[in-house]
């Protein structure tokens, strides 16, 4: 027997580190990746209450989360792609100008 | 027994989600992410939500991960270097999200304490999933469907090659027909 | 039931599987040489033991003795996890397989004729499998040569891009039968298989799954011709025969549930006393699940390999389109029936 809580803290550590992941790395797939744990961590608070509520919903919302990150990542790592391809870089900060 | 699971992929978890932040390399970071999945996905189990676990590990290991692990592979991304921008997030940034972390804990450690959770005591059976979306939510299925399909166009235009492909990119007609993949999965 | 039987029981299926998985996986390697040589108007292995029959032993020894090289230029972890990542995935897909329809009994407990029976264990096979490609990927990234990464890149689109269109050729049969789960899906099979009302989909799933498991005419990513070995070219001794095993061990997965969807599973005629009543549906899934292994060696002894080009295209632009017009079809009628 669990106590709910504990599910929704780890929900938070996982969200926390997302961000620290978002804030510190320069690189631009790390910071995609950051932001894939964010949500990975609020997917598990969803299911937790899903369950402690008996309520279907929450497991819906995590399907519709995984449907915005696949499409997310699609179009994320196409733009990766293209920038790269104008820059040949994938550093964030060398990222600075809107026009070579 | 399952709260001995919980505390292994817990610590899995976060052990997993540390290692991103640690790791200077782009793939052992997507590495790590693959690893925090893997735990998520048990502890979905644990919960009862076996769908969605096994869609965890269908469609964000096993598919959107995989498009990341390629990218990285197709671009062949370096340990990324420190630049002043990390400095500044390393002093005050990370200091706050501690704060931040350390309110959310004692918040919902005060709130929610008294509230078990017990494994098998309520199974999100896929029945039920599949009604719920095909009914209640069948509004919000159909417009991210719509999304999911200017997703792909999308995709393949950005990635495709242009009238001077560079050299360094064999591959990226069929890294952009990949990417639609995760989106083909989940909608169908 | 306590938890050290259900240890015990488990332990001891696992035991059982696992020994018939390699033995399986060793005797099919002879198989092909065999047939394939028979195809080509050779005779294959004849020389160790009777018939070439010790043959699988003799390769085992050779893969043990040989020397395990590590390039200097590899991402030393990796190099070391891919293999190792290939094998156990593989396996991991194995534990949800009914191989029959009624139970056993271990240390007083009726048990299932599987590892483990879970409710949606066709998501879980299709699950583990679509992290099998990680095996590939970080095999050729980590060994850090030319022929290595072309052949994981291939592999990686290849079976990110056929996974699709064998996921959707099975929701057909999912839909006819209501269920996630092997079981139920073989128990819907009992008057009629899923092979006739789903016959494009069953022939669609067959494609698809020569390309996931990357046979010929589909191998592409180890297309020797023109890479080397492909993903596998730094690898040597027992770390290539993982590889080799998972790819033995993926063959008899998609046999399996090629098999338990579309081919009824262990429905067959049953007649005679009792025992003969008890182990020939065993007998019709396993002549079922051979007849499948036959039909790989049978193809990669008879079609060339695909150009990459076309292999992405016939995917996307034939394969899938047909599945998802096989679920509408499939959907209306049985939305119209019900």
């Amino acid at each position: 027997m669990i106590p709910l809580s504990y599910y929704l803290i780890l929900s938070a550590i996982l969200f926390c580190l997302g961000v620290a992941g978002f804030i510190i790395k320069t690189d631009v797939i790390t910071v995609f990746i950051s932001i894939e744990l964010m949500l990975n961590g609020v997917n598990l608070s969803f299911v937790a209450f899903s369950h402690f509520l008996r309520d279907i919903g929450g497991n819906i919302f995590v399907f519709f989360v995984m449907v915005v990150a696949a499409a997310e990542a699609a179009v994320g790592l196409a733009i990766i792609i293209a920038v790269y391809r104008n820059r040949t870089t994938l550093n964030v900060d060398k990222m600075n100008l809107l026009k070579l | 027994m399952q709260v001995a699971l919980f505390f292994i992929f817990a610590t899995l978890a976060v052990a997993g989600a540390v290692n991103l932040l640690v790791q200077r390399a782009p793939i052992n970071a997507a590495l790590s992410l693959v690893a925090v999945m893997g735990a998520l996905a048990v502890l979905y189990l644990l919960l009862g939500a076996e769908f969605i676990a096994f869609v965890q590990i269908l469609v964000y290991a096993g598919a959107i991960m995989v498009l990341f692990v390629f990218v990285i592979m197709l671009l062949n991304a370096q340990p990324d270097e420190a630049s002043h921008r990390s400095r500044v997030a390393r002093i005050i940034g990370v200091p706050a999200l501690v704060a931040l972390l350390v309110e959310f804990a004692g918040f919902l450690a005060t709130q929610f304490s008294d509230s078990p959770v017990r494994m098998g005591e309520y199974i999100s059976s896929t029945e039920d999933l599949g009604m719920a979306l095909f009914h209640q939510y069948l509004l919000p299925f159909e417009v991210t469907s719509v999304l999911f399909l200017v997703g792909l166009i999308g995709a393949v235009l950005l990635a495709a090659r242009r009238e001077d492909p560079p050299a360094a990119m064999p591959t990226a007609v069929s890294s952009s027909s990949a990417k639609t993949t995760p989106a083909e999965l989940v909608i169908r | 039931m306590p938890n050290a039987t259900f240890f015990l029981i488990s332990l001891v299926k696992c035991g059982v599987v696992l020994f018939v998985l390699l033995t399986l996986v060793a005797y099919i390697q002879l198989a092909e040489r065999k047939i394939v040589g028979r195809m080509q108007s050779r005779v294959g292995p004849t020389r160790v033991g009777p018939f070439g029959l010790l043959q699988p032993a003799a390769d085992a020894i050779k893969f043990i003795l040989k020397e395990d090289i590590t390039p200097d230029s590899a991402h030393k972890f990796l190099y070391l996890l891919s293999p190792a990542l290939s094998a156990t995935l593989s396996m991991l897909a194995i534990t949800v397989i009914p191989i029959g329809g009624g139970t056993v009994r271990l240390f007083g407990q009726n048990t299932p004729m599987q590892i483990t029976d879970i409710n949606v264990g066709l998501l879980f096979i299709l699950g583990v499998t679509s992290l099998g490609v990680y095996g590939i990927v970080l095999a050729g990234w980590s060994s850090n040569s030319k022929y290595s990464l072309l052949g994981s890149l291939r592999g990686a689109s290849q079976m990110v891009s056929y996974e699709l269109a064998l996921g959707l050729a099975l929701i057909g049969p999912i839909i006819l039968a209501g269920s996630l789960s092997l079981r139920h899906i073989v128990e819907a099979q009992q008057h009629y298989w899923f092979i006739v009302p789903q016959f494009l989909a069953f022939l669609i799933y067959l494609t698809a799954a020569f390309a996931e498991t990357n046979r010929i005419p589909f191998d592409l990513p180890e297309a020797e011709g023109e890479l080397g070995a492909g993903y596998h070219t730094e690898y040597s001794a027992m770390k290539f025969a993982l590889f080799f095993l998972a790819e033995y061990i993926n063959m008899i997965t998609v046999s399996c549930v090629a098999t338990l969807v579309f081919l009824g599973g262990w429905h067959g005629p049953v007649f005679g006393p009792a025992l003969l009543r008890a182990i020939l549906p065993l007998v019709w899934f396993v002549l079922k699940v051979c007849f499948f292994l036959f039909l790989y060696i049978w193809v990669r002894g008879t079609l060339p390999r695909f150009r990459y080009d076309q292999l992405m295209a016939f995917g996307w632009k034939v394969l899938v389109p047909l599945a998802l017009g096989n679920i509408l079809v499939t959907s209306l009628i049985v939305g119209l029936l019900a």
